[in-house]
């Protein structure tokens, strides 16, 4: 058995990359049964610490103590072995074993594996914690929460006292994260240790000890929670006051610009998964689509992009029938799209900022005459759009993989505003985004609306809807709920709609 | 030695350690063998470079094996994988050979560039098949290439058999399977007077360079490249993932079936049987060993050019079964493509770095 974490120490970890300092003299500590949060803008160096601890990197400078002795973490398997687990935020489930095996996996020492034992040690964990979890459910069947919860348990299973939870929260719906946030509470009171990365304020305030906040990769403040406020966290994060977008109550709509008419299209799973939407979006304003992921979002943003088969009913953009165009047509004829997975499908990983940052426009002038890519005209646009979006950086040859998830969020929206489309659909754009890159890009958006674009919002954040759309559709199991004024709404009215109950 | 550099030192000390890895283990074998595996090596690494012969004969092999790592090159910096380019190479040799044949009274200017596009396209077309397949039915590559080496062999063989047999082979009822002896004006100039290395070889470092600017500084080749490493970002910025696939395949055979041409022209001067001697698939090492890079692929074409050529002297000095040159061939390749792994891994890398340059330095991937 392990010995149980009752304190652990990370002192002066510095981390270098090829042109970024990502963690400079850090040092947290954290008792047993304590949360601790971890704040910090994107690309501040969170992950990077929490990948040390786990034993992914190597600090190249300082040092990891638990229960006042010193160790070294090579790997994650002797991380785990210390007693400490992680959470990412792409889990690794196989998706065809059940719950019961994908925990066991791989930690048998004999051959045959005697499951009914070691179902009865999961059932005990499972029991222990209250988490709600059907272990003969076969992986692929769970939602994202509760595949998440699964990772918690294989986590615990393996004897982890000390959890890391990186953006926990980014990809489970509301209900779900109040959940996950009453289990870590749930863990926390019965001794374990929490480290929890979060953007979002209100989570960090519910659950946490304590708070450290980083800025540029060094330790800026370690506040107890109840000493502080969801303000006074933002300002030492961003190093400024901020000040929340809303729209102008002036609203001047100018015509129909993408309409959508009773469109049908099929899942992945080959069911309808848009079943007669009908949508109008007219220049200058943002519409919101509300509702919980995986009710015909993704498709829906799919179909309007020509990333989707419609398989009955009708697109109109900019004027003329887009139902059948090519995505290239679309993109042609005006359409701007910030997909939800945007490191593979709003960029390439591996290809360089420059080469993200031209990937709807490599093919014409200014950037490439007569087939010739034009290096210098690509390099100063560049150059120019990093300055202007604020893009962090090394340099413009850096693969955008490597950037954290709000710069490359920055990359894709720079690319798509500068195009100056007349529609733009932007899904879930601010999901693991900081705050700072949140409040700017909803500064983007307005400013887009402004400029006569119109704008169609997918989010889950209501928080973020209300503040920013004009009106609010609510998609449920692939229909319109209702579409409504955002004067017409409040967080009930919507809660109810989104979970399909109609007044 | 800037980051940049040591880096690309670090690459090529992974790639000759693997190297030296599997020719130990190749080692095992030639005692098995019961052959003397220092003479065997010592033939095999001398021989190639200790004379004019072993030179030139050196360089006569690299021609084919840049063409087809060229094509190699486009095809997996595309996404696909082209394990075809034996019988892309068939299909160039043929189409060249058929054309030049059959118009022997054609001045140079007018027949060469013909009898190489003949070639280029018969390579494109065959290699197409295969991109076609993938891109419209989902075809998977490595299963319809290694089919179509085996259409375009039996092809080749009814075609130098039959229909295009050299006449006199006939008339003299010798019946070596080979076609007609192509036009003397389209032989390739031989650049040292006295041994086989012809003009083929600056052919293919021009296309070299030609290829690297293609994939690099155009926008078709930016195309290419975006289908190869991100196919749903691609398809999400409008480009039509499946026709460059297929651009990609017919463009890979178009460089094998080059290579076919060239080996006419070149060396034997007509279609002989075996022509393609196995360097569709060497070719693939050498474009992985020269990182997947149009310029990398140069010396790795020389140095496995001079490994066949070392093989084939070694094989006739110490006197061992030609099978075994091929373990040892097959061993190299296992090797190269296994050190990947550990030019991806970025902790083995610092490692490596902090013990030869004896001082911590940053803790970057391969490149
Ligand atoms: N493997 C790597 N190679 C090079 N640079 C890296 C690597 N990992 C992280 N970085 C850089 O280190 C910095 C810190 O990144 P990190 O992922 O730790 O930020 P973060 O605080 O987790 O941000 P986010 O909130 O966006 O997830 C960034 O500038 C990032 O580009
Ligand atoms: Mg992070």
């Amino acid at each position: 058995m392990v010995e149980k974490i009752q304190h652990l120490e990370m002192h002066g970890i510095t981390k270098r990359f090829p042109g970024v300092l990502s963690n400079n003299n850090v040092n947290i500590h954290l008792d047993a049964g304590e949360v601790l949060a971890i704040l910090g803008e994107n690309g501040a160096g969170k992950t990077t610490l929490m990948n040390i601890l786990y034993g992914l990197y190597q600090p190249d400078a300082g040092n990891i103590s638990l229960n006042g002795k010193k160790v070294k973490i090579n790997s994650p398997s002797e991380a785990i072995q210390l007693g400490i687990g992680m959470v990412h935020q792409h889990f690794m489930l196989v998706p065809t074993l059940t719950v019961c095996e994908n925990v066991i996996l791989g930690l048998s020492k004999t051959f045959l594996v005697d499951l009914k034992t070691a179902k009865k040690q999961v059932q005990e964990i499972t029991d222990k914690y209250g988490l709600a979890i059907n272990l003969d459910a076969y992986v692929w069947q769970l939602s994202v929460g509760e595949q998440q919860r699964v990772e918690i348990v294989k986590a615990l299973y393996r004897g982890a006292n000390l959890l890391i939870l990186d953006e926990p929260t980014a990809v489970l719906t509301p209900q779900e994260s109040n959940e996950l946030i009453l289990l870590l509470k749930n863990m926390s009171n019965q001794g374990n240790s929490i480290i929890l990365i979060s953007h979002k304020l209100n989570e960090v305030m519910a659950i946490s000890d304590r708070v450290t906040v980083l800025r540029d990769g060094e330790v800026c403040a370690d506040v107890n929670t109840l000493e502080t406020s969801q303000e006074a966290l933002a300002r030492l994060m961003v190093g400024r006051d901020m000040a929340p977008c809303r729209r102008d109550s002036e609203f001047f709509p100018g015509k129909p610009i993408l309409e959508l008419q009773d469109v049908f299209a099929k899942g992945d799973m080959g069911t309808d998964a848009l079943a007669g939407v009908s949508l109008t979006i007219r220049e200058g304003e943002i519409l919101g689509i509300a509702g919980v992921s995986g009710n015909g979002q993704k498709e829906l943003a799919e179909v309007i992009g020509g990333l989707r088969k419609v398989s009955k009913g009708k697109i109109v953009l900019n004027g003329k029938e887009s139902t059948k165009m090519a995505p290239a047509r679309i993109i042609e004829q005006g359409l701007g799209y910030i997909p939800e997975d945007r490191l593979h499908v709003g960029t390439i990983p591996s290809f360089s900022i420059w080469e993200n940052l031209i990937l709807k426009d490599h093919h014409q002038p200014p950037f490439a005459k007569r087939s010739l890519l034009q290096n210098r005209v690509i390099m100063s646009h560049s150059s120019s759009l990093v300055e202007k979006y604020g893009i962090k950086t090394p340099s413009l040859e850096t693969p955008t993989g490597r950037l954290s998830g709000g710069n490359i969020q920055r990359v894709i929206l720079a690319r798509e505003i500068t195009r100056n489309p007349v529609a733009l659909v932007a899904a879930y754009p601010t999901r693991g985004v900081d705050i700072g890159a949140t409040e700017y890009l909803h500064s983007k958006l307005l400013e887009a609306r402004r400029n006569g674009i119109g704008v169609l919002l997918i989010s889950e954040d209501l928080e973020e809807l209300t503040s920013i759309c004009d009106r609010i559709a609510v998609l449920y199991e692939g229909k319109i709920m209702k579409v409504m004024p955002v004067e017409e709404t409040d967080e009930r009215l919507l809660g109810l709609l989104m979970a399909g109950i109609v007044e | 030695m800037s980051s940049r550099s040591r880096g690309v030192f670090i690459q090529i000390v992974v790639l000759l350690a693997a190297l030296v890895g599997a020719l130990l283990i190749g080692a095992v074998f030639l005692i098995l063998a019961k052959s003397d595996p220092l003479k065997a090596y010592g033939v095999m690494f001398t021989g190639p470079i200790s004379d004019k012969f072993g030179i030139t004969e050196t360089l006569v092999r690299t021609v084919p094996l840049l063409l087809v790592g060229l094509g190699i090159v486009i095809s997996f910096r595309s996404g696909i994988i082209n394990i075809g380019a034996e019988g892309q190479i068939l299909a160039g040799a043929i189409g060249a050979a058929a054309v030049a044949v059959s118009l022997p009274d054609m001045p140079a200017v007018l027949l060469l560039p013909l009898v190489f596009l003949a070639g280029g396209l018969s390579g494109a077309v065959w290699g197409g098949i295969a991109g076609w397949l993938k891109a419209r039915l989902a075809v998977n590559e490595i299963l319809s290439t290694v089919m179509l080496n085996q259409i375009a062999l039996q092809l080749y063989l009814f075609l130098i058999r039959g229909p295009l047999i050299d006449p006199k082979e006939v008339s003299y009822g010798t019946g070596v399977p080979q076609t007609a002896s192509i036009p003397q004006q389209i032989w390739l100039s031989r650049l040292i007077p006295g041994t086989r290395l012809h003009s083929g070889l600056i052919f293919a470092l021009l296309l070299a360079v030609l290829v690297y600017f293609f994939l690099w500084r155009t926008s078709i080749g930016y195309r290419m490249r975006a289908v190869g490493a991100g196919p749903e970002a691609a398809r999400y910025a409008g480009i039509k993932v499946e026709w460059y696939l297929i651009l990609a395949m017919a463009l890979a055979g178009g460089m094998a079936g080059l290579a076919g041409a060239v080996e006419v022209t070149g060396v034997h001067h007509r279609a002989i049987e075996g022509i393609s001697a196995g360097y569709g698939f060497s070719g693939i090492v050498a474009a992985l060993f020269g990182r997947l890079h149009p310029l990398g692929t140069i010396p790795a074409a020389v140095l496995f050019g001079a490994l066949l050529l070392g093989a084939d002297m070694m094989q006739r000095a110490v006197n061992i079964p030609a099978a075994m040159v091929m373990v040892i061939q097959g061993l190299v390749v296992l090797f190269v493509v296994s050190s990947d792994y550990f030019l991806k891994n970025p902790s083995f890398l610092t490692h490596l770095k902090a013990k030869i340059f004896g001082q911590k330095v940053d803790g970057e991937g391969g490149k």
